[in-house]
């Protein structure tokens, strides 16, 4: 009788050992250090409606989300030091800058505080980083074109902002892509900001010198002011390679009725930031063989699917996917190698 | 002595009492106000009266320190300096860079800074132009300056900055010394000396200076000087606590430099200013907008809101008893 009673004590320390138990008292914050566009409202609404779950399930105690008031670099290193003071577990960051804020993330790592990052990296080792294979997403867009234009011929490219990691990946991606198809050619390559009227008028600006053009590729939030700029200018419509946004697929789709246009969209979810959340819950959960950089897929949308996600994205908004605590369990494991 | 002469000397000395009394709550206000925030602080989280908690809230208050007590000097001349944040974050990069790679180049340009400064305070003298308008071209040229410097972000803070930042002294914290150190130099140098009253008098009134025979170039040169000296203070200062740069780094500093010396009981104009005040005054701007806020856990889509609204309330605090002293 004896033996048994230790035994099934044994076994409920074991059992209570496992997964989801050992966070439950954890408190995991949100450090965001911008809310002003609808890429980040969708991240943020993403985050909520995770953490909103796993605190109800008793998966973590607190999920609280805190935004800065300004874009400035001190006023998150502040925000971050004074979330070590709160006693939180983890925090999950999306930064202001990769390296300006590495001191406040060292203090936060010092003091035993689990730090993930996403979108926004810091480059501290202590710090985990959720990355988008974004240099795979450029050569993917060649790929899915190569199988709408067969043949090959001119492709025009729009670059994102100038000078961030962003954009540099996705036009080394797309660079890779070309050399492998030889068919292509990059004929043309304008600044579009990510943003529809600043690609419309920069397409629009370099159409009359261009030969004619069978592509284009991009980074997303360009792809409807690259085909408003093509209509405009009475030239024929090329395969625009879209971005997820909610304007993009509608155009799409309107294409798409009128006489089966084909293409292909991908972009970031905002609501890798939820994904970003369930790594912090991992490390908490005393994982410790999860690297610190990992890498995550984008969000793609083809032919055959891209119509029933349409309905769900809000009017301007971006599509977005919500992820659980398996997907970051599988992103983790895709990482391990 | 007559009756009369008397009653008109005891008037006098109760006007003066009286006058006394207004200038000590004046100077006592900042003090009143950090004091309200810390002891808000303390009631919603204890843990961040500690030794460690004033050590990472404070610490990014030393910069902001700097830059208010930069734009105290030209305050004190009556001018306004809107180019404060760019120029921090334009030191920020150099310090990031040149001040590590190259320690010579390094000092060379941040003197050189300082410099420039001073010719701005020579230039908004000798042709009358409005400082805000010069000032605000600069804030232009230095954010230029700093993006070519440093197109992305990145750099490294020299080693003995670093160590400096994190220097870790007993019992009291370090940014509470440092705090200390600057109003006891910069009150001294600016309050206790004849030509900090000369200084101050600049702005107060220039008129009588010039009829005095002291030369309102000069210490318009050396107000502008000094503004420069302490914004270089500030960015290395930033810089040894972030660890590394980013051309953005210093643009919120402006206005922040500005209310903390609104807040330290100065005034736009007259040459009426205090160093302790402003460096009380931007403690209090440091603690209220970032500590104090996260603390309060006000829902995400009112944070921003809410920020506004402490900066509104301690301004206005201090509006209201200025009032009553008239």
């Amino acid at each position: 009788m004896k033996k048994l009673l230790v035994l099934s004590v044994l076994a409920a320390m074991l059992a209570s050992s496992t997964a989801l138990a050992d966070t439950s008292g954890k408190k995991i914050a949100f450090s965001n250090n911008y809310a002003g566009n609808s890429w980040r409202q969708a991240m943020l609404d993403s985050y909520g409606i995770v953490t909103k779950k796993a605190v109800e399930d008793k998966v973590v105690a607190a999920a609280d989300i805190f935004t800065t008031a300004d874009k400035e670099v001190p006023t998150q290193a502040a925000q971050v030091q004074n979330l070590i003071l709160q006693g939180y577990d983890a925090i999950v960051i999306n930064s202001a800058s990769p390296d300006a804020l590495n001191g406040a993330i060292k203090q936060a790592c010092d003091a035993g505080i689990v730090v993930v990052s996403f979108d926004g990296i810091v480059t501290e080792p202590c710090a985990y980083r959720v990355v988008v294979d974004f240099k795979d997403m450029g050569r993917q867009e060649v790929e899915q074109m190569a199988k709408f234009q067969p043949k090959g011929g001119n492709l025009l490219e729009i670059r994102g902002l100038a000078g961030t990691s962003i954009d540099d990946a996705i036009h080394a991606g797309i660079l890779e892509g070309v050399a492998a198809h030889p068919e292509f050619k990059i004929v043309g390559s304008v600044t579009g900001d990510w943003d529809q009227t600043t690609a419309q008028k920069a397409v629009a600006t370099i159409l009359p010198s261009l030969p004619d053009i069978v592509g284009i590729v991009d980074q997303g939030g360009d792809g409807y002011g690259a085909a408003q700029a093509f209509a405009a200018a009475g030239k024929p419509r090329p395969t625009i390679i879209m971005g997820n946004r909610q304007d993009e697929l509608k155009w799409w789709k309107e294409q798409k009725d009128k006489d089966g246009y084909q293409t292909w969209s991908a972009s970031i979810a905002p609501g890798v930031s939820s994904l970003a959340f369930w790594v912090a819950q991992q490390v908490l959960d005393g994982r410790t063989d999860i690297p610190h950089d990992l890498l995550v897929p984008y969000l793609a949308f083809t032919q055959d699917d891209f119509e029933a996600a349409l309905p769900k994205i809000k009017e301007g908004g971006v599509a977005t996917h919500e992820y659980t605590q398996e997907d970051a369990i599988a992103a983790i494991k895709a990482n391990i190698k | 002595m007559t009756a009369a002469a008397i009653e008109n000397q005891l008037k006098g000395a109760s006007t003066r009492n009286a006058a006394a009394r207004a200038r000590m709550l004046r100077s006592l206000l900042p003090a009143l106000s950090l004091a309200l925030v810390l002891l808000a602080i303390a009631w919603l989280n204890p843990r961040a009266i500690s030794y460690f908690g004033f050590s990472l809230m404070l610490n990014l208050a030393i910069p902001i320190t700097l830059a208010t007590i930069a734009q105290m000097f030209v305050i004190a001349g009556n001018e306004l300096d809107l180019s404060i944040g760019t120029f921090v974050g334009f030191v920020g990069c150099v310090t990031a860079t040149w001040l590590k790679d190259a320690p010579l180049l390094g000092i060379v340009v941040l003197a050189g800074s300082i410099g420039v400064y001073a010719l701005l305070g020579a230039l908004i003298h000798l042709r009358n132009l409005p400082s805000i308008v010069v000032t605000l071209g600069m804030s232009f040229v230095w954010q230029g300056l700093a993006i070519l410097i440093l197109p992305k972000p990145g750099g490294k803070a020299p080693d003995w900055l670093l160590s400096l930042m994190a220097f870790k002294p007993p019992f009291i914290p370090f940014p509470i010394i440092a705090a200390l150190l600057i109003a006891a130099v910069v009150h001294f140098g600016l309050m206790r000396t004849s030509y900090g009253v000369i200084l101050r008098g600049s702005g107060g009134n220039a008129a009588a200076l010039k009829r005095a025979g002291w030369s309102l170039l000069k210490t318009k040169i050396v107000l502008f000087a000094l503004t420069g000296l302490f914004g270089v203070l500030s960015g290395m200062a930033l810089i040894g606590i972030t660890t590394s740069a980013d051309a953005n780094i210093g643009n919120g500093y402006t206005l922040l430099a500005i209310a903390g010396v609104i807040l330290g009981g100065g005034e736009f104009v007259g040459g009426r200013v205090s160093p302790i005040g402003a460096v009380l005054g931007a403690l209090t701007l440091a603690l209220a907008a970032s500590p104090l806020l996260t603390f309060m856990h006000i829902p995400p889509d009112w944070q921003v809101a809410a920020n506004g609204a402490i900066l509104i309330i301690v301004l206005a605090a201090r509006v209201l008893i200025s009032r009553r002293e008239k």
